[in-house]
């Protein structure tokens, strides 16, 4: 036993001087890396996005109610360690001089808000600053809309109720604002100290009463059955599963992309692990026949090699361990904006979490291969060509399936997703397999005339059938990996750029008349602004359903009903909005009025009106393609038929509508106009001026909130890149464990041919021929992958549009080429260039 | 035991099969004969005799088909492949045409690895010994690959030779040396061979070094053609 160890030590101390365990402890190195980062990194990420839908509510879970709230539910909150808050929302008229104003009062008590912050500026124009405290007794923090509508400066003094009030600041960000423009009405917050003295609130007015309650997750989730518990009359719970905002979806997707990223991380260093311990296992048949003959025990051969592999593992998970923890002490700073939380100090789980996989991925990867050598035959020592009767393919199938579904069901505790994985890769190895035998037939089939190099290169894949084609598979799977990652990479990085976007409007004006529609938008060019384009916004409820009234339909979803019973917000338009797709159906502006005017000659449809639904929208009221809706807008009923169903991109910061009609259904309808704006730093005191000359319109400031959004978009990007480079350099690991697991054959071989007297130049040509043949072909094979994979990633992982790019075949075909061509040549380098001797000898 | 027992080696109607997708092949077909202790034994025959193949059967290394191989008193049929093991470490000693050392390990070690193997006491001791007795004082610390081939079959031979093993087996052991190298290298053989009162049994194409044996088999088409 101490002899077989200390045996294993020796050689495996030679080996790695001799650079024999770069590959496999590369991979080990990668994947433990991966785990200990990725893996933890995207629990963070998780974490920070449903703290980011906490801040619509100000809070993990708020209460609403119309009567006070039961002093015993903050009672309860306060036993269980959280924090909690109030909130008073009532509306009342402002007074200011001879002008008076209907506002929305939010009273706010101590610790408002618990999520999100509160953002004040000293005055109009200027932008706003986090808060600390909340709003100090006799003062009130007014919004920009309130300020014009009165007319006010700060530290005018105005009234409300009984009482009379200084204006301290102005409101520009609040974390429970509702992001929608239905209902919005000017707001100011004060105190909830100051109430009682206003007299304005008492038996019978319309009051909303709110609880905050904030703390750690285990601790909300009690609070959350203890207070159904209770069972409170005329309480609605609202927890932050319910609410979502504008940052949900590109943190998500950050998430998503970790997820994946690390996931093909691990896949990839699986095929790495299983690649390079082959080939070490092979190389030591030689000396495992050898020590047989001498007189070594079946278990002094595997003590001895279990020995190597464990210390390769001990040391892949230490130095693994201690990248990851690097990557994720790096990440966590990066992200820590968004991850908010107290950072968790230094622990050794980590390197447990790393030993872990490395084990793992040894026992189900390098262990089958390992077994084998305990069997080698000693009889190998007078014949080369004897092997050990390979292992069952259940035992080395079993290991890897067992090892590949722990790990990953480790990593990412998704059964369905385990499942779709490991089935995905049973169907896809097969199916590239099957491929990779069909190119070696192809390739070797192009052997007519051509040179000496050509077809010995050629000859070379032909013959290795089996072993090339599982080449083609392990080089097409990381290039394919690289390029999906790449595509998606790059579509979530446009994407976000998008947001990033200085330019983006950060200004909405919203409750513009049709008489000043004109003379607002010179005064925005006026001002030097970009010309806004006005969107009609139309007050409506929709009433029937093909003539079933709205309230007598079933709907499966609550938020069905909701959607189609309250006062919605429409527009019409001829032209699709630049974020919206259609996803069924036709719109109106182009094909619709193309049909129309072949047939009638005129431009817009004039016998029945249309209207395109937001897909999510429609499916949750279950509106259909075809279905006529009926709306009320304004006592007049007008009817539609549902065109077209659109998918609408929420995060793009432009007026977006559930419903758009087409213009013939509202043109005549009363509205109003809504516009966005950029609006630079510099260009602020055009919105003073805006808001003085049209009092009633009002300003919707929205830099802070894309502000926070660029700032978390900015650190997930760098957290995406970081994990992007931990899976290129898994991809590069499988590449290189690929190339080398034929590599002693082509030493010997190419030592012969030269020995025959072939020139080092043709046998360099024909390794490069090999290489680069089998490089273009696995580049082939992975621009199919990819194009498949990418597309099912973008459209179902991540709901972006499918972007089909011809230019993937070419590059995938051209980078396969190079990238295996070039490794190819120089992992094989040294047999052409040492003399044939020494590699024969 | 068994130490007393006259014969090293004895053959008893031993056959080898194996199958291919051509069909069973008969290698060795009904092999018999005896080996003494002490002795020196060629075995000879065309390329594809089955020399090698009959020289694995006796060490234990495969298993014949039928018939029986007696080691040292021992029947090899009986043993297990770690029991066959366990009986080389003790008592067999190997040379091959390509060398055969452990990359790893330097010359010493390759000298003390079957001794460590055995539990035979100061390993290292008994290593130096030998080496020094091929003429390899100066080359202990020395890896395969900065050894020639001549020395390289001289680390073999100590290697073979460390255990005091009682039948020392040799396949082609000039087979990749020069005349001169290799005419060192069976000098050693029959020396350390003398010396230890070892059963020397050579599998070689050369017929003056099968001259230089005790008494020679002959091999054709897997039979036995001829043994003096
Ligand atoms: N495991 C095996 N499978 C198939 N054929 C085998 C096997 N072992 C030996 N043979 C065949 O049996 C025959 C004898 O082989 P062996 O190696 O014993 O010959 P040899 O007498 O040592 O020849 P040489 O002098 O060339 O070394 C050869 O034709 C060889 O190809
Ligand atoms: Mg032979």
């Amino acid at each position: 036993m101490v002899k077989a160890v200390k045996f294993g030590l020796r050689s495996l101390w030679r080996d790695a001087r001799a650079g024999e365990l770069a590959v496999l402890l590369a991979a080990l190195i990668v994947a433990a890396g991966t785990v200990t980062a990725i893996g933890f990194l995207t629990d963070r990420i998780n974490q920070a996005v449903q703290r980011q839908a906490s801040e619509v509510l100000a809070a993990d879970v708020r209460l609403r109610s119309a009567q006070p709230i039961a002093p015993k539910v903050f009672a309860t909150a306060d036993r269980l360690g959280l924090n909690s808050a109030r909130i008073l929302n009532f509306p009342s008229v402002v007074y200011f001089g001879d002008e008076s104003v209907l506002a929305t009062i939010q009273a706010v008590s101590d610790g408002y808000p618990l999520r999100g912050e509160v953002r004040i500026a000293p005055n109009l124009g200027q932008a706003g600053t986090k808060v600390d405290a909340i709003v100090p007794s006799g003062s009130v923090w007014f919004d920009s809309a309130l300020l014009a509508r009165l007319d006010a400066e700060p530290a005018d003094v105005i009234e409300i109720g009984a009482s009379t009030f200084t204006i301290g600041a102005i409101l520009t960000f609040r974390p429970d604002q509702s992001p929608g423009f239905s209902g919005f009405s000017p707001t100011l917050i004060m105190n909830i100290d100051d109430v009682p003295a206003t007299q304005l609130v008492q038996e019978g007015s319309r009051v909303q009463h709110y609880a905050l309650i904030a703390g750690p997750q285990a601790s909300v989730e009690r609070f959350i059955s203890e207070f159904s518990a209770l069972k409170i009359e005329g309480v609605r719970l609202q927890s932050r599963g319910d609410a979502g905002n504008q940052l949900n979806n590109a943190i998500d997707r950050a998430g998503r992309f970790l997820g994946l990223a690390s996931l093909i991380s691990l896949l990839l260093a699986a095929v790495a692990v299983a690649m390079s311990a082959r080939r070490y296992a092979y190389r030591r048949l030689d000396t495992a026949a050898l020590m047989k003959t001498i007189g070594a025990s079946q278990r002094f051969i595997l003590t001895s090699a279990l020995t190597q592999i464990l210390v390769i593992g001990v040391i892949a998970s230490v130095i693994g361990a201690a990248l990851g923890f690097a990557a994720e002490r790096i990440l966590t700073t990066i992200l820590a904006d968004l991850l908010q939380d107290d950072l968790p100090g230094a622990s050794f789980a980590p390197f447990v979490l790393g030993f872990g996989t490395v084990l793992i991925l040894l026992v189900g990867f390098a262990l089958p291969a390992i077994l084998r050598l305990g069997h080698t035959p000693p009889a190998r020592v007078l014949r080369k060509d004897l092997l050990p009767a390979p292992t069952s393919a259940f035992i080395t199938y079993g290991f890897a399936v067992l090892a590949l579904g722990g790990l990953v069901y480790w990593s990412v505790r998704d059964l369905p997703l385990l499942l779709v994985i490991l089935g995905g890769t049973a169907i896809t190895g097969l199916v590239l397999f099957g491929v990779g035998r069909l190119l070696v037939f192809l390739l070797s089939k192009r052997t007519g005339r051509v040179g000496v190099a050509w077809r010995y290169g050629l000859a070379n894949i032909a013959r290795r059938g089996t072993e090339s084609a599982v080449q083609i598979v392990a080089f097409g799977l990381g290039l394919m990996v690289l390029l999906v990652l790449t595509i998606v990479h790059n579509d979530l990085l446009r994407g976000w750029r998008a947001t990033l976007d200085a330019t983006v409007s950060n200004q909405f004006i919203i409750n513009i008349q049709p008489d000043e529609a004109k003379g607002l938008v010179e005064l925005i060019e006026n001002e030097g602004l970009t010309t806004p384009e006005l969107v009609p916004l139309v007050r409506a409820r929709m009433t029937h359903v093909d003539g079933v009234a709205v309230k007598e339909r079933q709907y499966d979803a609550p938020r069905g009903r909701r959607l189609a019973n309250r006062d919605a917000n429409l527009t019409y338009g001829n032209n699709l909005p630049a974020s919206n797709t259609i996803v069924e159906g036709d719109w109106w502006g182009t094909i619709g009025s193309e049909k129309m005017l072949a047939s009638s000659g005129s431009t817009m449809p004039t016998a029945e009106h249309h209207v395109s639904i937001e897909v999510e929208a429609a499916r949750s009221m279950n509106i259909e393609l075809g279905n006529v809706l009926t709306i009320n807008v304004a006592g007049t009923e007008i009817s539609a038929t549902v065109t077209s169903l659109r998918e609408v991109r929420w995060d793009s910061f432009e007026p977006n509508f559930f419903m758009v009609f087409s213009p013939s259904a509202l043109a005549e309808a009363p509205q109003t106009y809504i516009t966005s704006l950029n609006v630079s730093d510099e260009q602020r005191p055009a919105l003073r001026t805006l808001v003085r000359a049209y009092p009633g319109v009002s300003i919707i400031d929205i830099e802070a909130a894309l502000d926070q959004v660029r700032r978390v978009i900015d650190k997930a990007v760098l957290a995406v890149q970081v994990v992007f480079l931990f899976t290129l350099l898994a991809g590069v690991v499988v590449l290189f464990a690929a190339v080398q697991s034929t590599l002693d054959e082509r030493r010997y071989e190419s030592a012969l041919l030269r020995t025959f007297g072939a020139k080092r130049r043709t046998v360099f040509a024909g390794l490069a021929t090999e290489f680069t043949m089998l490089g273009f072909a696995s580049g082939i094979f992975a621009a199919l992958g990819a194009t498949i994979v990418g597309g099912l990633a973008a459209t179902q992982l991540f709901n972006m549009p499918l972007t089909i790019n011809p230019w993937l075949w070419v590059v995938g075909a051209f980078a396969g080429a190079v990238i295996v061509g070039v490794s190819g040549i120089i992992a094989t380098r040294s047999a052409v260039e040492t003399s044939p001797m020494t590699i024969l000898r | 035991m068994t130490t007393t027992n006259p014969l090293a080696l004895n053959a008893v109607a031993l056959s080898k099969q194996v199958t291919s997708p051509e069909g069973t092949l008969t290698i060795l077909d009904g092999v018999s004969f005896a080996i003494e202790r002490g002795c020196s034994v060629a075995i000879c025959g065309p390329s594809g005799a089955g020399k090698s193949t009959l020289l694995a059967l006796m060490a234990g290394l495969d298993s014949a088909t039928s018939g029986e191989i007696w080691l040292d008193g021992t029947e090899l049929g009986g043993l297990d492949e770690d029991g066959r093991a366990a009986l080389r470490a003790h008592r067999v000693g190997f040379v091959f045409q390509s060398f055969h050392l452990v990359p790893s390990l330097t010359a010493l070690e390759n000298v003390m690895l079957p001794l460590e193997l055995d539990d035979s006491d100061n390993p290292r001791t008994r290593a130096l010994e030998i080496l020094d007795s091929v003429g390899l004082a100066a080359r202990t610390s020395h890896y395969p690959h900065q050894l020639s081939g001549g020395e390289k079959q001289r680390v073999a031979i100590a290697r073979a030779f460390a255990g005091h093993p009682t039948v020392l087996f040799a396949d082609e052991p000039t087979g990749n040396l020069d005349t001169a190298t290799g005419d060192t290298v069976v000098d050693l053989l029959f020396s350390l061979n003398q010396q230890q009162q070892a059963t020397l049994v050579l599998v070689t194409h050369d017929e003056t070094l099968a001259a230089r044996c005790d008494r020679r088999i002959r091999l054709a088409a897997g039979k036995l053609v001829a043994s003096d």
